[in-house]
């Protein structure tokens, strides 16, 4: 049964690998891809049940107990996420297969892609499994390293700009991740996240408020919050529509899992996380108000990307079950979400020629499906009930309104105008591209390039990997019932962990 | 545990030289920063681990006088990842030489598009004096 642990890390690392050298039978490589990440969304549904039903599933990698050997675990927050990502990542996979088909026929196939794509899954799926603090760094690299491939795969100089900012700044979070990693381990002597929770209790004070805040500064880079987001509307426009889909899916949700998960296993709550609610609050209103200022659609969305991240760290600063369940609820809507838009944008952008607002206009006429395969997202992410968007803003809003302090109670006021925003963008969009004169599509401006845009059709694997998306989103509100409840149960481990430490430590190096 | 001066004074200089590099504008100035920042955290790692020159392997000295091999194995692995990704920078700073004929991390399209801006508000006035000179002549 435990097993069941390992194989969302192993079938992707093992598929990335044969896919390499299958580099020349394109439908083969197509297949394994689809056929393995197919079997990650069995396991991880398996993996939720069990979790949910009889307590975290824990392997301890090469029969070396913890926390001297390296522990995988899937507790309910971890199977949830991991579920949601696999359904993801699948989706997209299908999306990019579709567009890759539609542009060169069914022979040819990028080497490349397919490989760093599963490689980028087994990091995602580790970096969610994983019990340890420097095998999540591990989990951080191998995600990380396959996304600066895709992102600058076939660079052409407007990619090499952002490619750079993408991977300077994430090399750097990744040293502090080490330095952090280092002075965690001088100061406690583990560095296993279970056996941690326990250790850090005992420091002074002063050094766990420091280690915490390095921690939240090095995961604060990965999930960009400001201030340190520039480096995200910068890098993600600039990949084709699947790979940006994914990474804004799925990269800074990881590093919002992986604060949410050191913060409640690891550093406990402190009276100095009020800062995190006005992080939660700068966030939120920054990325929007950026939002508003963009005509380019995907950065556009890359701003509401950062905007949203605020949601989340607002639940974290609020710090109770309600508020944790709000997170949780949150990012399961926001992965599956924010990915849609993004490929829908590529559809746009496939008609249009262009990703100027001001240069589209009239696409509800010329292609009504793409019009409500965009209005649907839009109107989840901005918390229209009774989309997915507003199950998750209500756990959230109620969150801080119980919290019952002047901080939650301001930043639930930003949380509500950062939703008016969001919605004036959304219509933004809408009058400017769906609405108005139909426009002709504009020319190929770079017909060399891989991405072929400005066709005025779009290719029908495309369409269903969105259509998908988009159900999936209509899926997680039709579901909100159970899903909060599973939110809730997940919560509650996370706020007492005594489940995770017990699961983990087999209660022996209990001290 | 105590760290010795030595050891402190080579991390302090490592850490400050390597921020110091990466907030250059030649991407080979910010690649040797990495480096050095690289060199810095794996050297952090391994002090972690006990003073330098003591032995890891069981049975080559008593336990007190042992180094934990667990930050040397965690240095390894870290050293192995700065490694690879240095690697990936070269070759991206060659291509960006390629492309581009220089190294340079360029401005972002925000700060591009404010100096435009400015440029053109600054166009414009002095359009405008122009015109305002005419007239008064």
């Amino acid at each position: 049964m435990t097993v069941l642990v390992a194989l969302p890390v192993l079938l992707p690392l093992a598929a990335a690998a044969l896919s390499m050298a299958l580099g020349r039978f394109a439908d083969v490589q197509r297949v394994l891809g689809i056929v393995v990440l197919g079997a990650i969304i069995v396991d991880a549904g398996v993996l939720l049940h069990a979790a949910d039903t009889q307590g975290p599933l824990v392997l301890q990698m090469g029969g070396w107990p913890a926390p001297i050997g390296i522990s995988l675990v899937a507790d309910r927050l971890s199977a949830l996420l991991l579920l949601v990502s696999s359904v993801v990542t699948f989706a997209v996979l299908i999306y990019s297969i579709g567009q890759r088909v539609a542009d060169y026929g069914r022979e040819r196939s990028s080497t490349t892609f397919h490989p760093m794509y599963l490689m980028l899954c087994a990091g995602v799926s580790l970096a969610y499994l994983t019990g340890d603090l420097f095998n999540l760094f591990v989990a951080f690299e191998i995600m990380l390293s396959s996304s600066y491939v895709l992102i600058t795969r076939r660079t052409t100089s407007v990619r090499i700009r952002a490619g750079m900012t993408y991977t300077i700044v994430s090399l750097v979070s990744s040293l502090l991740f080490i330095t952090m990693i280092a002075l965690v381990y001088a100061s406690t002597g583990t560095i296993n996240l279970a056996d941690l929770g326990t250790k850090v209790g005992r420091l002074p004070e002063g050094l766990t408020v420091a280690l915490g805040l390095l921690v939240v500064i090095v995961f604060g880079v990965k999930a960009a919050m400001v201030p340190l987001h520039f480096w995200l509307p910068d890098s993600y426009p600039t990949a084709p529509a699947p790979v940006t889909a994914v990474f804004a899916g799925l990269l800074t949700k990881v590093g919002i899992y992986a604060l949410i998960r050191t913060q409640t296993l690891v550093f406990h709550h402190h009276e100095s996380w009020k800062l995190m609610l006005g992080i939660a609050l700068v966030t939120m209103i920054v990325g929007a108000l950026g939002a508003l200022a963009q005509n380019d659609l995907n950065r556009m969305l890359s701003f509401l990307l950062v905007s949203h991240i605020g949601y989340m760290l607002f639940g974290l600063g609020v710090y109770n079950v309600v508020g944790l369940t709000g997170v949780i609820l949150y990012v399961v809507h926001h992965i599956t979400v924010q990915a849609t838009l993004f490929l829908v944008s590529g559809l746009i952008t496939r008609h249009t020629g262009t990703v100027a607002l001001s240069r589209m206009g009239g696409l509800a006429k010329a292609s009504p499906l793409v019009a409500v395969l965009f209005a649907l997202p839009a109107l989840a992410l901005s918390g229209v009930p009774p989309f997915s968007g507003f199950v998750a803003k209500l756990a959230l809003l109620q969150a801080g309104v119980g919290a019952g302090t002047i901080a939650a109670y301001a930043v639930t006021a930003g949380a509500v105008f950062t939703s008016l925003l969001t919605v004036y963008a959304m219509a933004r969009v809408w009058t400017r591209a769906f609405w108005g004169q139909v426009r002709a599509p504009e020319p190929d401006p770079d017909p060399t390039d891989e991405l072929v845009v400005g066709t005025g059709t779009s290719s029908p694997p495309m369409v269903v990997a969105s259509g998908v998306l988009v159900v999936a989103s209509v899926v997680i509100a039709v579901l909100a019932g159970p899903l909060a409840e599973v939110s809730e149960r997940a919560a509650t481990d996370l706020m007492h962990g005594e489940a995770y430490r017990t699961a983990v430590l087999g209660g022996v190096a209990h001290e | 545990m105590t760290i010795n001066l030595t050891m402190t004074v080579v991390l302090a200089v490592l850490y400050s030289v390597g921020f110091y590099l990466i907030m250059q504008r030649s991407l080979m100035r910010i690649l040797i920063g990495i480096v050095i920042l690289g060199h810095g955290a794996n050297l952090m790692l391994q002090t972690v681990g006990g003073p330098p020159g003591y032995p890891v392997m069981i049975g080559t000295a008593p336990p007190e006088q042992m180094a934990d091999p667990l930050p040397q194995a965690l240095a390894l692995t870290a050293i192995v990842i700065t490694f690879a990704l240095t690697t990936f920078l070269l070759a991206l700073a060659y291509r960006s030489w390629m492309l581009l004929g220089h190294d340079e991390v360029q401005d972002d399209i925000e700060d591009r598009r404010i100096m435009r801006l400015e440029r053109r508000l600054a166009e414009s006035e002095e359009s405008e004096e122009e015109l305002e000179t005419e007239a008064t002549r």
